[in-house]
């Protein structure tokens, strides 16, 4: 992988993409070695409305910090993945919340869509872990990181009273992603 | 064993590098985009035994780094446009007091208020000439995390060694961005502190030309008492109209910096060597740069980048040399129209000089690199 791999995660000021953006730089730089590059929303766009983290992952020193073209994206509402699914790259790969996106974006990429929200809510019972749920499923999707490099990123950032509800949350997006694309 | 290292924020990288220095005092009044950087001070500084005040506004804290730094201490200051304007004032009484401090600008769209979520370049000038009167000035423009960190630390050290203020020049883009740092040991990079008199408390004079262009500053505090005043100073800091002693000052003050241009400028060259084009630029544009320079390689095109790291002084000479090398020079930055000046001013019109500006809060792309270098050629 010498390529730029290009990351974004889209959805609602609040929904914690921005630190599912860090986890996944940390896991890609800090754990693996790689180079990472996070950039975020910022402003009166991070506060409610579409809000979005990008992560850029390359072997290669990376230049140009935002992105270009995007190779894989997560939507978690429909205003993200209206404003959002623009600037996938032909082919990428683009992430629904299946609850919360009911008009899906027409491109020249590849939908995958679950509950994302509400397995937060039902399988883990809290809603507030979609974004670790979310981050697992792009894990799966994208096969950027390794699927430990990533949970070593979850667990370090979370205080030890959360780690089983986070790496739970992780194991399910990840698991109800690879069941998606067999 | 493993270095530490961790994914910073460019505003944390910058606090980090600042503790790692011997900053012991932030004085801040704090403004978007810059204000992770107090945020992160007011953390570290308790653990390391300094101190963090929070101004009634930018005056008070440009004031307030000016005493400290007086008293001794490494100091440091973060805002943005808006409140570097408003410390222009007191950004010419260190230069002519000749007060090591620090003080960052993150860089948002102006004038004015502007636009504070969104990037920008445009205080290339200001850090130059933002200040009345005749006077020097040290830039520095990391363009990464980890150079955010060195250079900070470097800018600590050059506003110790010429015992002035010194710039450090980011934009939101970087100051908001997380790359891995891996934090230097102590003592891997080099760090510097103000010389101290040699003299009794009985005999000091704080600007005394007998020791060089860089005299040097007791500490408020101390057995020693002196005179500080932003009006012209005979050596023992009291004012003078005295034509000789004026005239001596005010070029010690010019000279110090001129003399050691060399020594204070840092630059970085990528595929120069047998470049045609040379694009020159810093901070967030030079990376798009280089972008731009490799897709150019690809394409056949002898392109090649020359990134200012110190901005100011300008690296007028090196700059010179590349304007008789290549056909032509692009400067693409986050303002209208400001290095390029530096550039022209440099290479006398030796080549094709032309500047690529964009200032609607997006970075420049490498694609609008590249449609000017190729419209150059």
């Amino acid at each position: 992988m010498a390529e730029r791999y290009e990351i974004r995660f889209s959805g609602a000021g609040g929904q914690g993409l921005i630190t599912a953006g860090i986890i996944l730089a940390e896991a890609a730089s800090i754990v693996e070695g790689k180079n990472a590059v996070q950039s975020q929303s910022y402003g009166p766009e991070a506060r409610g409305g579409a809000s979005k983290s990008e992560v850029i992952i390359s072997d290669a020193p990376i230049d140009y910090p935002k992105a270009t073209q995007v190779n894989a994206c997560l939507a978690l509402t429909q205003e993200a993945a209206d404003k959002y699914s623009v600037g996938i790259k032909p082919d990428g790969l683009l992430l629904l919340d299946s609850d919360l996106v009911k008009n899906i974006p027409q491109g020249d990429f590849k939908v995958y869509q679950f509950p994302i929200i509400r397995t937060a809510k039902e399988d883990i019972g809290r809603e507030i872990v979609a974004n670790v749920v979310a981050l697992g499923a792009m894990v799966a999707l994208t096969d950027i990181v390794s699927y430990e490099a990533c949970e070593q990123a979850v667990l370090s950032r979370v205080p030890p009273a959360f780690k089983e509800l986070n790496q739970k949350a992780y194991e399910t997006g990840f698991k109800k992603m690879k069941e998606l694309m067999k | 064993m493993a270095k530490k290292s961790a994914l910073l924020q460019g505003n944390e990288a910058c606090a980090h590098g600042a503790i790692y220095a011997g900053c012991t005092f932030f004085g801040g009044y704090p403004i978007t985009p810059s204000s992770e950087i107090a945020e992160v001070m007011s953390k570290l500084l308790p653990k390391v035994g300094g101190k963090f005040i929070q101004m009634e506004d930018e005056i008070g804290a440009m004031a307030a780094i000016i005493g400290a730094s007086l008293c001794g201490h490494k100091v440091l200051d973060a805002t943005s446009g808006p409140g570097m304007s408003l410390k222009q004032e007191l950004m010419g009484y260190a230069c002519i007091a000749e007060v090591p401090c620090v003080i960052v600008n993150v860089m948002r769209g102006g004038p004015s208020t502007g636009m504070p979520t969104g990037p920008s370049q445009s205080d290339v000038m200001q850090a130059k000439w933002g200040t009345h009167g005749d006077h020097a000035a040290i830039a520095v423009a990391p363009a990464s995390c980890q150079e955010i960190f060195s250079e900070t630390v470097r800018a600590f050290n050059l506003a110790e060694t010429y015992r002035m203020p010194v710039q450090i020049l980011v934009d939101e883009i970087i100051a908001h961005m997380r790359e891995k740092i891996v934090f230097p040991e102590p003592g891997e990079l080099e760090v510097v502190s103000r010389r101290k008199p040699e003299v009794g408390p009985d005999q000091y004079k704080p600007f005394d030309p007998s020791f060089g262009d860089v005299p040097p500053l007791a500490a408020m505090g101390s057995d020693y008492r002196f005179h500080v005043t932003g009006l012209n100073k005979a050596p023992d800091g009291f004012p003078t109209t005295k034509a000789e002693l004026v005239d001596a000052e005010e070029r010690r003050q010019i000279r110090k910096v001129n003399d050691h241009a060399a020594a204070i400028e840092k630059n970085e060259e990528y595929l120069m060597d047998d470049a045609e084009v040379a694009i020159v630029a810093f901070g967030i544009s030079s990376r798009s740069a280089r972008m731009a320079v490799d897709i150019l390689r690809g394409e056949g095109v002898k392109a090649g980048l020359f990134r200012p790291i110190t901005i100011w002084p300008f690296p007028e000479k090196r700059v010179a040399e590349i304007g008789r090398q290549v056909k032509a020079i692009v400067v693409p930055e986050m303002n209208l129209g400001q290095l390029i000046h530096a550039v022209e001013r440099s290479t006398k019109g030796s080549c094709i000089l032309d500047g690529v500006g964009r200032v609607d809060g997006e970075p420049l792309t490498p694609d609008q690199i590249m449609d000017k270098v190729k419209e150059v050629l």
